[in-house]
């Protein structure tokens, strides 16, 4: 029943055997000990666990992990030098844009996505995109704040090297 | 949650796709993006003992902008194709920006990466985007299965809430979307709680003042897309007496709340076909 998995995980090649019910969250949590990925609803609404596929953000726990055969997976631990991640990770901290910390990991990914794909994004957009994560302690007010300050900050100095997507 | 067990295999050909499903005797589920599968997987609302991937058939992400058949100027989008490729407009659109619009719409970004146009019309839930919309366009579903090819309008295609056409072992393939005539105004109105979340009604409308053509699609209504035949209700702009009354013949004014909804759901769009200039949009 288990099937062979090779895949790209933060730029490390891994291989495994996997039970195709094994969904990518677990996946990474109980087999590769990267436990930044938080999970929460198991059915796509909280993003809680919310990790890149090939450069877009996707939901753990809801893509299988026998289906990322041949795929690069980034998790948060993946993107602690990426240049936009070091700046949302500063931009939370002083925008108090984080509590307990379950929603954080996904939360970043997504306000990583959101910078790079939405460089004009306003305060509405940001908010909009930011529906399909859900908080419960902060009240997004930092959040929001901490994604736009990054944005403006980027938009200062466009050279900055970023990866698409 | 977590599923029930079950066996995958991975496809790499119509055929052996539906030769799996054949010989599964209606034990096994095809699974495209999973944005919608594994949530039922999870929750265990299904058990099937095998899912046929049909992900790694390279056909079924093709999209064919030349289509120029006896039906018309179309674009054929492989079932495959994601939300986000058709709300970043990296495939061709003949809409006129309707359809990157209703995949913008649609859940959330982390989901528009995985989620097929494809999956979301044979999942056939209720209040899913693409069936409403591509009802409104007129499209055709294109199905492959043991008995072979056929084509299927798709305002036959959806039985009701989940229920559509498909017989086991058949596949959808595509879908024929016909290019709009120019001059064409659009509507697209949707209401949910939250951005994101499945609507509680969406209207869509098409205007064509050159042509006299005037077609309005009430979607999110519990069961298939309703098409209301009726130019009346863009009288003056907006008929809120015709409008209900054609609500009330079309069965959807039971409850006064989503009745409500939809009426205000099809005044936006009236007024939005009523100024929209055509040609450009937002
Ligand atoms: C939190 C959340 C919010 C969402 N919000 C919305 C929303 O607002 N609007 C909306 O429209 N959708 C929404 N969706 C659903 C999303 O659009 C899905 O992508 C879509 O419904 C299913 O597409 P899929 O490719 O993931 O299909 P899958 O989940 O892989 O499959 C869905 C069903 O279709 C069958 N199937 C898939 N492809 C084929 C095929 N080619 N031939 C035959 N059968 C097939 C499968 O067997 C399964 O029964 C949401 C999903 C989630 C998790
Ligand atoms: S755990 Fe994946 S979206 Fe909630
Ligand atoms: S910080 Fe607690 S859920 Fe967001």
């Amino acid at each position: 029943m288990k099937h062979p998995v090779r895949l790209q995980v933060n730029g490390r090649a891994v291989e495994a055997q996997v039970e195709p019910r094994l969904n990518l969250a677990d996946f990474v949590r109980d087999h590769l000990h990267l436990t930044a990925t938080h999970v929460g609803c198991e059915h796509g609404v909280c993003g809680a666990c919310t990790v890149l596929l090939d450069g877009a953000p996707a939901r753990a726990c809801i893509n299988f992990a026998v289906r990322c055969d041949g795929r690069d997976v980034r998790t948060l631990e993946g993107l602690s030098c990426d240049p936009v991640m070091v700046r949302l990770r500063a931009a939370f901290t002083a925008e108090h844009a984080l509590q307990c910390g379950y929603c954080t990991p996904g939360m970043l990914i997504t306000a990583r996505d959101i910078v790079l794909r939405l460089p004009d994004a306003d305060e509405a957009r940001i908010r909009v995109e930011l529906a399909g994560n859900l908080c419960r302690c902060t009240g997004y007010a930092g959040i929001v704040r901490a994604i736009a300050s990054v944005l403006e900050a980027r938009l200062s100095e466009p050279s900055e090297p970023s990866e698409p997507r | 949650m977590k599923p029930a067990p079950f066996d995958w295999l991975q496809a790499r050909t119509v055929d052996e796709a539906v030769g799996a499903l054949v010989a599964a005797e209606g034990d096994a589920l095809v699974v495209a993006g999973s944005q919608s599968l594994g949530p039922m997987l999870n929750l265990r609302l299904v058990q099937p003992s095998l899912l046929v991937d049909i992900r790694g058939i390279e056909g079924l992400l093709a999209v064919d902008e030349a289509d120029d058949g006896a039906a018309g100027p179309a674009i054929t989008y492989g079932s495959l194709v994601t939300h986000a490729a058709i709300e970043d407009g990296r495939v061709a659109d003949g809409t006129n920006g309707l359809m990157p619009q209703v995949a913008r719409g649609i859940a959330y970004r982390a989901i528009r990466t995985c989620g097929t146009i494809g999956g979301s019309v044979c999942h056939a839930d209720p209040a899913g985007d693409w069936g409403t919309a591509l009802t409104l366009l007129s499209a055709t579903a294109l199905i492959e299965g043991p008995a072979g090819r056929r084509a299927v309008p798709i305002e036959g295609f959806f039985l009701g809430p989940f229920g559509t056409v498909l017989a086991p072992g058949d596949l959808l393939v595509g879908l024929r979307v016909p290019r709009l005539p120019p001059g064409t105004r659009w509507a697209y109105e949707k209401c949910c709680r939250k951005p994101g979340e499945f609507a509680e009604s969406i209207v869509g409308m098409l205007r064509n003042e050159a042509q006299g053509t005037c077609r309005i699609v009430v979607g999110a209504n519990g069961g298939a897309p309703v098409v209301i035949d009726d130019r009346g209700i863009l009288r003056d702009g907006f008929d809120p007496v015709r409008a209900r009354a054609a609500l009330a013949s079309a069965g959807l004014d039971g409850d006064p709340y989503l009745l409500k909804l939809h009426l205000a759901m099809m005044q936006r769009a009236a007024l939005e076909v009523s100024t929209q200039v055509p040609g450009g949009r937002r």
